[in-house]
């Protein structure tokens, strides 16, 4: 790795420590509310997992950054505009349904896009992903498994399901999309081509909604900007509940 | 090195405890030069590692050997594969169903029944793919009616 690559490599490792952060933190609001106790039990499962992947990705980014910052700093200690995570991650819960949608299109992702990292010339974000990649095999067949279960059930859990689906699908191209940071890395060796994604990722969905019943994912005007910093009103939200404890208490500890 | 293998030997799993952490298969390495004890964790969010470290620095304190230290690696990533035979015999005892054998990766498509710890029967069905811990998944046996955990291959 030459020094620039280096330099490349926090903002990237950021984004995908952001993006498990935001949405571990995400499903983490359904402790306690999930409409069984073992859907319960899996949604914090799946967000112990996301949070864990957060603090491998984020603790990276803070040692290659040198500025003595660690997973915690990141996270509790940065305003909504320093956050790179995906806008599909930050979308609410809504219903069961609505939080199964999101889920479903970003495992899916998570995992193709893990695959690919595993193969990286950066050997910490290439460990990093054949770790993290074996959980996120269980969230993307989790996700499908109620997909399927709610798109060919009832009427209402269908409607529920579709609707989810819509809420979400404006989100997903943002997922494919190429910065100039991915270029770099990508030439250098260590990054994803995430444009290449697509086509699996496409297939593996429509397959998916097939069996479900549900018609494809709608063309809607896309929505993208989070990689960039510009987010969807609901990350300051995330972040006042998230943060709250270290902004009132600057380095308390337990 | 002998001796602090037989240290950790000692010290149980805060999640399982009949069963130590060289079982569960993951302390990795015991190094003499320099002197360092190398842990993988389960699933990355686990948070019994921190509760594992500490067990293991408070054991190696007491058993002398405070010049040891305990480092995390995570590559290659910890596999149901590296649970002693006598760890699954262990679990078997304590009503935790063993994960069947093989790279969880490889193998999450085509899951075998899980055999019932309690009286062997293999009519079982998956209640939960996600248990009380990260690493357990919540079944139960159509033979004997009771519910059990089976550890995930993973
Ligand atoms: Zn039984």
């Amino acid at each position: 790795m030459t020094a620039t690559s280096e330099s490349l490599l926090v903002p990237f490792a950021l984004r995908l420590g952001d993006d498990a952060l935001i949405l571990g933190q995400r499903l983490g609001e359904w402790c306690g509310h999930a409409p069984t106790i073992e859907v319960d039990l899996a949604l914090t499962n799946l967000s112990l997992d996301l949070i864990g992947q957060a603090t491998l990705f984020l603790d990276y980014a803070g040692k290659l950054e040198g500025k003595g910052r660690d997973a915690d700093r990141l996270a509790f200690r940065r305003d909504a505009v320093d956050f790179t995570n995906c806008l599909l991650v930050e979308q609410p819960n809504g219903d069961f349904a609505q939080t199964i949608a999101r889920q479903f299109l970003y495992s899916t992702w998570q995992q193709l896009y893990l695959n690919a990292l595993a193969d990286s010339a950066d050997d910490t974000l290439a460990a990093a992903a054949v770790k993290c990649v074996k959980e996120v095999a269980y969230h993307a067949r989790f996700a499908a498994e109620w997909v399927v279960r709610l798109g060919d059930g009832t009427e209402e859990s269908h409607r529920r399901m579709s609707a989810g689906l819509d809420w979400m699908s404006r989100f997903v191209d943002e997922l494919f999309e190429m910065e100039e940071a991915d270029r770099a890395l990508l030439a250098a060796g260590a990054g994803v081509d995430k444009a290449a994604l697509r086509p699996a990722w496409d297939a593996e969905v429509a397959r998916v909604l097939k069996e479900a019943m549900l018609e494809a994912l709608p063309q809607r005007r896309t929505l993208t900007g989070g990689r960039l910093g510009r987010h969807t009103e609901h990350l300051g939200h995330i972040l006042s509940e998230m943060q709250f404890l270290q902004r009132a208490y600057p380095d308390a500890v337990w | 090195m002998r001796a602090v293998w037989g240290v950790l030997a000692e010290v149980p799993d805060p999640e399982i405890p009949v069963i130590s952490i060289v079982d569960l298969g993951i302390v990795r390495t015991v190094t003499a030069e320099p002197p360092r004890v190398t842990i993988t964790p389960t699933y990355t969010g686990c948070p019994a590692t921190q509760a594992i470290e500490r067990a293991i620095r408070n054991a190696l304190d007491q058993a002398g050997f405070t010049d040891v230290a305990v480092a995390t690696a995570i590559s290659p990533p910890w596999s149901t594969d590296w649970i002693s035979n006598e760890g699954r015999q262990k679990l078997r005892a304590f009503g935790i169903a063993p994960p069947p054998r093989g790279d969880g990766r490889g193998r999450l498509t085509e899951e075998r029944p899980a055999v019932c710890p309690h009286c062997g029967s293999e009519e079982t069905e998956e209640i939960s793919r996600f248990g009380s811990t990260p690493c357990k998944a919540l079944w139960r046996c159509r033979s004997c009616a009771e519910p059990f955990d089976q550890f995930k291959c993973h």
